[in-house]
């Protein structure tokens, strides 16, 4: 008798296992029924805590009128694309997803993110926008938002009007006898090709080309030009002057601007908010071109993708198109995150706050950050080359070339 | 000596209770067990756990994930068998932590493997169908200046069919089957609202099989070349062509614009032109050892390789000797009894170990922050040292900025083994006339080091490893702008690979897997070496 207690023990788990798998079956089977009722009206969207409470007013309206169920799970921004990426082909990643433009060359690439279609209302959007959600020629995403960065006067500083050359710009700021002049925030080791795209670009020398249909082509390096050297070697004549320094990071940056101790900073609306609060009387204007060429920033753009793997697409488009999609909703998202909104008519609505309307007026001449997966291997190069362009660190047209023939060498080899 | 003379007594008379485990003739499985307050805990415990497990292999089931409702099974049955029988002691204490090393070691180290044979990354992210399906889609682009039709979707028995308003106004009816044609319909708000012969479904029916609607396709004419009108929101439609076509049988794809064929290749995991272009989606498929053969044939990393190991060994010696060294020193120094205030000064050093790493790292970035950080601004004067940026200084900082993270680890360790040194060796050392010196040389320092050195092998092996601190710190830079990859002064093996494996054009999580066992491989044998030479230490005893 006491042999069998393992027996028992056996024969118990054993029933307990059954049980479990009878159990695990009959309900599964259930669950299936049920699920492609519920799942017919249940909707994943992932979305980051600054989205999340406009969504979810949206979310709640769209749920009573069509009588399904959108979950929102909140996640860290950061996070969202890898997630994406690796849960999609799982079938258990979500239908929706918020996220940035630059994200897409690695979303098509991996094939997880499904084209959407916006019929006539893509005339709707602002061009830049819907450029940006576009990759090869296909829309991927919904815009929702538009950000860039300008130049942000403290116009108690220099009552007098904006220059227009970089040079006449950096001369007047100087004049005031601030300690700094135009602040240009950077990072000791990566630096900041971000804020120091608009200068770059004013030497007519953006990263990529473009090809027949406007879509940056990865082949074509266009910062690989005379355009490209004068920049370095005005980058290194800034440094020398002290204009940039690789120490001033974005928050000393910020510091200063709101002690007043410049009258200029280029940087994006994130910051500008604790500007006005501060009490600082600022405006925003494009950056003045150094190269001779107008100055164009980076316009980022975010919004929502729809999900390749989506087992509720049709909802998912529903929701995406025609609800996310309105100028209600995208004048919802502005009054909660404060970015400026992708749709036109959102847009003239807040026209008379002239901060977002600044914004959005530079960002007019914008031109979307490369969202090619080529566009990763640019950045480390970029940004370690400039920090040794603004510190003197050889000649900066050697410099230029070496860096241009590494990101080519990089991109070659991909 | 009562107890030894009591237990006789006992296993010979049958004397309420009996002891746990001695053997019984008769009684069911419940008489058998002993009702005490111990088993009711068990069980409540033992039941906690199935509820979980059994909660785990539902929800698993629905998901449809087989291979993690197997391991429930079998993990449930084992706590249970093992947990309610009288004999298996030693698994008794043994199963919770052999489950979680399988969960968390084992799977995690076959996984690793798996994938490192793999070319698992961007690009190559699921499987062949799935690879098809984006590329399909990805490729089906709407008729430029085709007209948006409103849209009713409509069945016929088992039939769908979209029912939309044509540009002129009229209603026109099709299926998969059947192209769109003219059809009488009543129309409300310039949509369809109903047809004769069809019913027209409402939203919530829709959703009930979008899954159909939205692959559905109707064709507007014969000629399949002009394009189908499909619906993404069950109320739109919107003519579409496709300019890719795959042939399942032959395993190519044809772009019907150029006319191009690209051939599934099995051993890429991607669709490749006889000019050897390739589509930009592909599938994860077995690479064999190429993963681990590039790192030693591709000359673009082969050559930071053997610098970036070279500085990983630098690094992790020197800051087990240094931490050590300094640790010592403290221990040594707060050991002696004349030292007034020792617990104060003892506590203190503790400090930066108690910090979490990654907060001290960052703290200390900002501090050697060349032109606003304390140590150039208020401790040198205002003093502008590139302590991130240059190559050497950078790599000296690394070092001290470790060293400051791990001396509290060695102080405490040598504190411990110090204590433990009895004070009469020395006493006899003293007798036979050595010298302080020669005390800590020939007394101290081996009968330190045979409790200390398995710790310093496994610092080692943890500093090797150590990505934190330099990607925290300096992020492996300052970069060298010169090299084909991306690798600067400070890189270790770890955080090379880090940015090899995720800085580049796509992230390559099966290079990332096969450097990781090269690593692995590494300090695995140096460490079986150094401890096979502090068995010698051991001979001391």
């Amino acid at each position: 008798m006491r042999r069998s207690i393992p027996v028992v023990a056996a024969t118990l788990g054993l029933a307990l296992t059954l049980a479990a798998c009878s159990g695990s079956s009959g309900e599964t089977t259930d669950d299936a029924s049920e699920s492609s009722a519920a799942n017919a009206g249940t909707l994943t969207v992932w979305v980051d805590d600054t989205r999340s409470g406009p969504v979810k007013e949206v979310a709640t309206a769209f749920e009573e009128e069509k009588g399904v169920t959108v979950k929102l799970v909140q996640k860290d921004f950061g996070d969202i694309r890898d997630d994406f990426i690796s849960q999609a082909p799982t079938g258990q990643g979500p239908d929706v997803i918020v996220g940035a433009h630059d994200w897409l060359g690695k979303l098509v690439q991996n094939g997880v993110v499904a084209p959407i279609e916006l019929g006539d209302k893509a005339e709707d959007f602002l061009p830049v926008s819907t450029q940006a959600m576009s990759y090869e020629g296909t829309l991927y995403g919904l815009p929702y938002s538009v950000e860039n960065i300008a130049l942000v006067k403290n116009k108690d500083l220099v009552p007098d009007a904006t220059p227009t050359t970089f040079d006449e710009l950096v001369a007047q700021a100087k004049a005031t006898g601030t300690q700094y002049s135009v602040l240009i925030q950077q990072d000791e080791k990566t630096g900041d090709p971000y804020h120091m795209y608009p200068l770059q670009t004013s030497f007519g020398a953006p990263v990529f080309g473009t090809d027949a249909d406007g879509a940056y082509d990865a082949a074509q390096l266009a910062m690989d030009s005379d355009g490209g050297r004068a920049f370095a070697a005005y980058v290194a004549k800034l440094g020398a002057e002290g204009v940039l320094n690789t120490s001033l990071s974005g928050d000393v940056a910020k510091e200063a601007f709101i002690n007043g101790q410049a009258p200029y900073m280029i940087t994006g609306p994130w910051n500008v908010g604790d500007f006005v609060s501060a009490g600082i009387n600022v405006g925003i204007e494009k950056v003045p071109s150094a190269g001779g060429q107008p100055s164009q920033p980076f316009v980022g753009v975010q919004g929502f993708f729809i999900s390749a793997k989506s087992k509720n697409a049709l909802l998912a488009n529903e929701f995406v198109v025609n609800y996310l999609g309105t100028k209600d909703v995208q004048l919802a998202m502005y009054e909660a995150g404060g970015r400026a909104p992708a749709l036109q008519s959102a847009l003239d609505e807040i026209g008379d706050d002239a901060i977002v309307g600044g914004f959005a007026e530079v960002g007019k001449d914008g031109v979307p950050m490369p969202s090619i997966p080529a566009m990763d291997t640019v950045w480390a190069d970029w940004g370690a080359t400039e920090v040794a362009l603004v510190n003197q660190q050889g000649d900066p047209a050697a410099l230029w070339d070496q860096m241009t023939a590494s990101i080519s060498g990089k991109i070659a080899a991909s | 000596m009562t107890d030894t003379s009591t237990r006789p007594d006992r296993t010979d008379a049958p004397a309420p209770p009996p002891p746990p485990g001695s053997p019984r003739p008769t009684g069911s499985w419940w008489s058998r067990q002993d009702l005490t307050r111990g088993f009711w805990v068990k069980t409540v415990l033992v039941a906690l756990v199935d509820a979980l497990g059994v909660y785990g292999i539902l929800a698993a089931g629905a998901l449809g994930q087989w291979g993690i409702v197997a391991f429930l099974v079998v993990a449930l049955v084992v706590v249970n068998v093992v947990y309610f029988s009288k004999r298996m002691l030693p698994a008794k204490y043994l199963v919770p932590g052999l489950i979680f090393l399988l969960v968390y070691q084992v799977f995690v180290v076959l996984y690793t493997g798996f994938t490192a044979f793999t070319n698992y990354g961007d690009g190559h992210n699921s499987t062949q169908a799935d690879a098809v399906e984006a590329i399909l889609v990805q490729n089906e682009v709407r008729l430029p200046d085709s007209p948006t039709y409103p849209l009713t979707v409509v069945v016929n028995g088992d039939e769908l069919g979209f029912a939309v308003v044509d540009g002129e106004g009229d209603a026109e009816l099709g299926t998969a089957e059947e192209p769109l044609e003219p059809v009488d319909a009543t129309l409300e708000n310039g949509r369809v609202a109903s047809v004769d012969g069809w019913e027209t479904l409402q939203f919530a029916q829709v959703l009930e099989r979008q899954d159909e609607i939205f692959a559905l396709r109707v064709p507007i004419s014969d000629d399949p070349n002009d394009g189908s009108v499909r619906t993404p929101d069950g109320s739109t439609g919107y003519v579409y062509v496709s300019t890719m076509e795959w042939d399942e049988a032959a395993g190519t794809i044809t772009n019907t614009t150029t006319g191009q064929v690209y051939t599934a290749d099995e051993e890429q995991g991607a669709f490749v032109a006889s000019d050897g272009s390739q589509l930009g989606t592909g599938w994860k498929v077995f690479v064999g050892f190429d993963n681990f053969t590039r790192v030693f044939t591709d000359s673009t990393l082969a050559g930071p390789f053997v610098g970036v190991l070279l500085w990983t060994f630098a690094f992790a010696i020197l800051s087990v000797v240094l931490t050590f060294g300094l640790g010592l020193f403290m221990a040594i120094v707060l050991n002696h009894p004349k030292v007034r205030g020792r617990k104060i000064y003892r506590s203190l050093l503790i400090v930066p170990y108690a910090f979490p790493a990654f907060l001290t790292a960052l703290v200390w970035q900002g501090m050697l922050n060349r032109d606003f950080g304390f140590v150039n601004a208020t401790l040198l004067g205002g003093a502008s040292i590139p302590w991130l940026t240059d190559p050497w200084l950078a790599k000296i900082s690394v070092l001290v900025v470790n060293l400051w993270l791990g001396f509290p680890y060695m102080f405490l360790i040598c504190t411990g083994a110090l204590q433990s040194i009895p004070n009469e060796i020395y006493e006899a050392g003293k007798i036979d006339g050595a010298k302080p010196l020669r005390l800590f040389r020939s007394l101290t320092m081996p009968l330190l080091l045979v409790s200390t050195a398995p710790l310093l092998i496994s610092s080692f092996a943890f500093n090797f490893n150590n990505f934190n601190v330099v990607y925290l710190l300096t992020e492996g830079g300052p970069d060298d702008l010169s090299a084909p990859v991306d690798v600067g002064a400070t890189d270790i093996l770890i955080t090379f690979v880090y940015r090899l494996a995720f800085g580049g054009v796509n992230r390559q999580y099966g290079l990332a897997c096969a450097v990781s066992i090269l690593i692995f491989l590494i300090v695995a044998s140096i460490s079986a070496a150094t401890f096979s030479k502090t068995r010698a230490l051991e001979d001391l005893h």
